[in-house]
């Protein structure tokens, strides 16, 4: 009990690790990745050594999932399995602690378009992590589409990796974003000259970059041979007749991103408008759990880990820590906060893609439920709660557990997607293990190492 | 909802037991007002497993019920295809055929004489010796000391269901209201006149509680309480698998666990696989009030029990777990019939696990003695005045 777990080693988790170790407390890191950094810092898995270094305090454990977060008497147990996902050795651990901080950070969103399910179409995060982590293209000639900043790092790491990047559609109109936003664009100055210098690369790269355009239509028997852009209206409805078809072999998409709520639902943290609520200590409802970065809101890495280290020394505090309140770190979440206000305010994802998904486009690929099913079993049956729904449709119920289609289906028939986030198994793991899982830390007693993780929303190929 | 809107009949809650009486009284061509709370077949019809069984009962008035409603299941099913048409009445309804298997030798006996006491009951029920048992579900556990085949014992859909019948009782002009709380009656005369929900009163002859494990809060609210207590249950979910299991199996030490009334958490193993493969795991009984909060101990032992009949289950992933709270009574009898206490004021409820599958006989019966027809099954055992039931007034 008397330790701080950190739950994911992106910018956040490494954060609050670091700050709650300096405040000498022991802290156990556990990440999925089999390297520090999280999606952001995405490091290569083969290559040696480790860009990080942490305090020696905090334990690192690699390659772990955690499938289940249980309140306990005065505090939380943390049930991780170790290992990759398909090794029959892979083993289990449990971690009790009074200090819990949720760094699990978000996933790319994905709006679905009529052939968005054929081989060929990635998110940008899948996209953008092929090329980071193994130089590897998606495709030769790539159309990059979508919402959001996150497009340009994405476009630049395809033309580095080789890929003729076509276009860049940007379906909002962001300069207007901005402009309408000054105090949100002062507190992110800092990171204009980083898109100025991403807007360089692809102009020497000679890639166009459209507003108010979006991927409406990919197409292919096989794989993904064209795509159809269109121009778009204010609140994205595509206009018609400004219709055109690119040749192209592999599209990336990214509206923004969901984040990864499942352990703050099960250890019950208050979730406002689709994040976890926290106060000035990054203190979500429940005592004894913190909650740092995307969680919180979609304000990129710098916002993230000044929340990590607000997060850790609140932690640490919690464990009986002699803490000076971080006020330069709370500040810089103050005014990071106003970014991703105005982040979140240029980049919307607005209600005119529900308008280019025809009945036939699948909604939940998993369980391949399309549109017109769906809506069918919502209007014949009168259904409007999420759990009725999706064991009416077959929507969610599939593998990613509607990490991929919930926020989609949610919008599609207007109901909150909240509910999609309530997992009580956080990552999938076999039965026998779970008949072996010891359900306390007592049980559970040693602690190897492995890997093991679910890239859901990752290859939409 | 308009203040102008009245009913005859104000069935409070649609969940499956709400459904089934408010398409059995809108049958009788009673203007029906059926009104949740939350969302329509939203929770403990949606956190069930769809069972349909006889096997899991003991002759009693509560088999006796279970025949009923497993004879009227596909009759109801085609009066919704001819009302609604294919689609709507689709509600995976699967008559699987259920196996008990004893899997120690103490159980051996106490399965036959449970087998050859239903039978006489009228289920029709064959024993099987391991060898019969494993041929017809091969991946079946050898250690198999006795079995029993129950060809009657079926599986549908929860929500389907449910919103096949109240899409049948909106088609036949009666209304569904999701997001409305009844906060209490309205009596006069010392009999219901209406029902009060969101600050008016909606004028109805009759008020049937079908507020499943919520049953005892709204008895209270309506000023009758009866004695409806929440058990939670737990169940797993694979990812789906080609046929590994065929019928609904369950040891025999369910039917125990079934009847029993004990605090602890119990876990005995039912397994089966639905129409897209995934593989159901149950059941778990567990008085812990409302209370949700995730207990991996209660998960680690479904995963253990579910092993020990089907050990190739061990290297199946699991893909979520879901729970939700069953309506218990201290007998564990349902409760249909008409409280004494303020005439017009209904229960149908307290089915615990079996709700799906008593239904629609619940529905029958209540609209059998609603309209002074003698229902097909003896009401006597089901009475809310009774003992178990109304333990607190009795003072």
């Amino acid at each position: 009990m008397n330790r701080v777990v950190v739950v994911g080693a992106g910018p956040a988790g490494l954060a609050a690790a670091s700050a709650a170790a300096e405040l000498g407390v022991e802290v156990v890191l556990v990440d999925a990745g089999a390297k520090l950094g999280g999606q952001y810092f995405r490091q290569d898995a083969l290559a040696r050594g480790d860009r990080f270094a942490l305090p020696l305090a905090v334990e690192h454990v690699a390659n772990a999932s955690v499938w289940a977060v249980e309140p306990v008497e005065g505090g939380h147990r943390v049930h991780v399995r170790i290992g990759e996902a398909d090794d029959p050795s892979r083993t289990g651990r449990v971690l009790e602690t009074r200090a819990l901080v949720l760094a699990t950070g978000a996933y790319d969103r994905a709006v679905p378009f009529p052939g968005w399910d054929l081989p060929g179409v990635f998110t940008a995060g899948a996209a953008q992590a092929m090329a980071k982590g193994q130089g590897v293209a998606v495709g030769d000639r790539v159309l990059v589409a979508g919402t959001g900043p996150f497009l340009l790092p994405v476009a630049v790491a395809l033309a580095a990796a080789g890929a003729r990047v076509v276009e860049v559609a940007e379906a909002n109109a962001p300069v207007a974003g901005w402009l309408s936003r000054p105090r949100g664009a002062a507190a992110g100055t800092r990171r204009f000259p980083e898109l100025a210098r991403y807007a360089g690369m692809l102009a020497r790269h000679r890639v166009p970059y459209r507003t108010r355009t979006a991927v409406v239509a990919a197409h292919g028997s096989d794989s993904v041979a064209a795509a159809t852009v269109a121009r778009l209206a204010k609140d994205w409805t595509p206009v018609p007749g400004s219709e055109r078809r690119v040749e192209v072999d592999a599209v990336a998409v990214g509206f923004g991103f969901t984040p990864q709520l499942e352990l703050a639902v099960a250890a019950r943290c208050r979730i406002e408008g689709g994040f976890v609520a926290v106060d000035a200590t990054q203190g979500t409802s429940v005592p004894g759990v913190f909650a740092a970065g995307e969680l919180t809101g979609i304000g990129g890495a710098e916002l993230a880990a000044s929340e990590g280290a607000v997060a850790g020394a609140a932690a640490a505090k919690r464990l009986g820590a002699v803490v000076e309140p971080p006020l330069g770190a709370m500040a810089r979440v103050r005014s990071g906060r106003r970014f991703a206000a105005a982040l979140a305010a240029a980049y919307p994802v607005r209600p005119g893609w529900t308008g280019w998904v025809r009945d036939d486009t699948v909604v939940c690929r998993c369980e391949e439920v399309p549109l017109g099913r769906l809506l069918e079993a919502v209007d014949e049956r009168d259904l409007w709660g999420v759990r009725p729904l999706k064991l009416a449709s077959g929507a969610g119920l599939g593998m990613c557990q509607g990490r991929v289609c919930g926020a989609n289906v949610a919008e599609l028939v207007g109901l909150d997607d909240g509910v999609f986030a309530r997992r009580r198994i956080a990552a999938p793991l076999r039965l026998g293990e779970l008949a072996g899982a010891a359900s306390t830390a007592e049980e559970a007693g040693g602690s190897p190492a492995s890997r093991a993780d679910q890239s859901f929303g990752q290859d939409l190929g | 909802m308009s203040p102008i809107e009245s009913a005859d009949v104000v069935v409070v809650g649609a969940g499956i037991v709400g459904a089934a009486c408010a398409e059995a009284l809108s049958a009788d061509g009673r203007r029906v007002m059926v009104l949740d709370r939350g969302a329509p077949a939203g929770a403990t019809t949606a956190s069930g497993e769809g069972n349909v069984l006889l096997s899991d009962k003991a002759p009693g008035p509560e088999l006796d019920l279970a025949l009923a409603s497993r004879r009227r299941w596909p009759e109801l099913l085609d009066t919704l295809r001819d009302e609604l048409g294919e689609r709507l009445a689709d509600v995976e309804w699967e008559s699987k055929g259920g196996l008990v298997v004893a899997v120690n030798p103490d159980s051996v006996s106490p399965l036959r004489i449970l087998t050859a006491a239903q039978r006489e009951a009228g289920v029709e029920v064959r024993d099987l010796g391991q060898a019969a048992a494993c041929a017809m579900e091969p991946h079946l556990t050898t250690g198999v000391t006795a079995a029993a085949h129950y060809p009657g014992d079926a599986q549908v859909q929860p929500v389907l269901a449910a919103t096949a019948m109240l899409a049948a009782v909106r088609a036949r002009g009666g209304l569904v209201h999701g997001g409305v709380e009844a906060e209490g009656l309205v009596v006069r005369g010392g009999r219901v006149a209406g029902i009060r929900v969101g600050g008016t009163a909606v004028p109805c002859g009759a008020i049937v509680n079908a507020c499943g494990p919520w049953a005892g809060h709204f008895s209270v609210a309506a000023g009758a309480p009866i004695e409806v207590l929440p058990r939670r249950g737990m169940v797993l979910v694979t990812a789906p698998l080609p046929a590994v299991v065929g019928r609904k199996v369950y040891a025999a030490d369910y039917v125990a666990a079934v009847s029993s009334g004990d605090v602890d958490l119990q876990v005995s193993p039912v397994v089966e696989s639905t129409a897209t493969g995934a593989v159901l795991i149950g059941s778990s009984r567990q008085r812990v009030g409302f209370d949700e909060t995730l207990e991996v101990e209660v998960l680690r032992r479904l995963a253990r029990s579910a092993i020990r009949l089907f050990p190739v289950l061990a290297g199946v992933p699991v893909m979520r777990a879901y729970g939700g709270f069953r309506p218990y009574t201290p007998d564990h009898l349902p409760v249909i019939g008409e409280d004494p206490r303020i005439p017009g004021l209904w229960h149908a409820g307290g089915h615990e696990g079996a709700g799906v599958g008593l239904a629609p006989a619940t529905g029958r019966m209540l609209a059998d003695l609603m309209e002074g027809r003698r229902p097909e099954v003896d009401p006597g055992p089901f009475r809310v005045a009774r003992p178990a039931l109304m333990a607190e007034v009795r003072t």
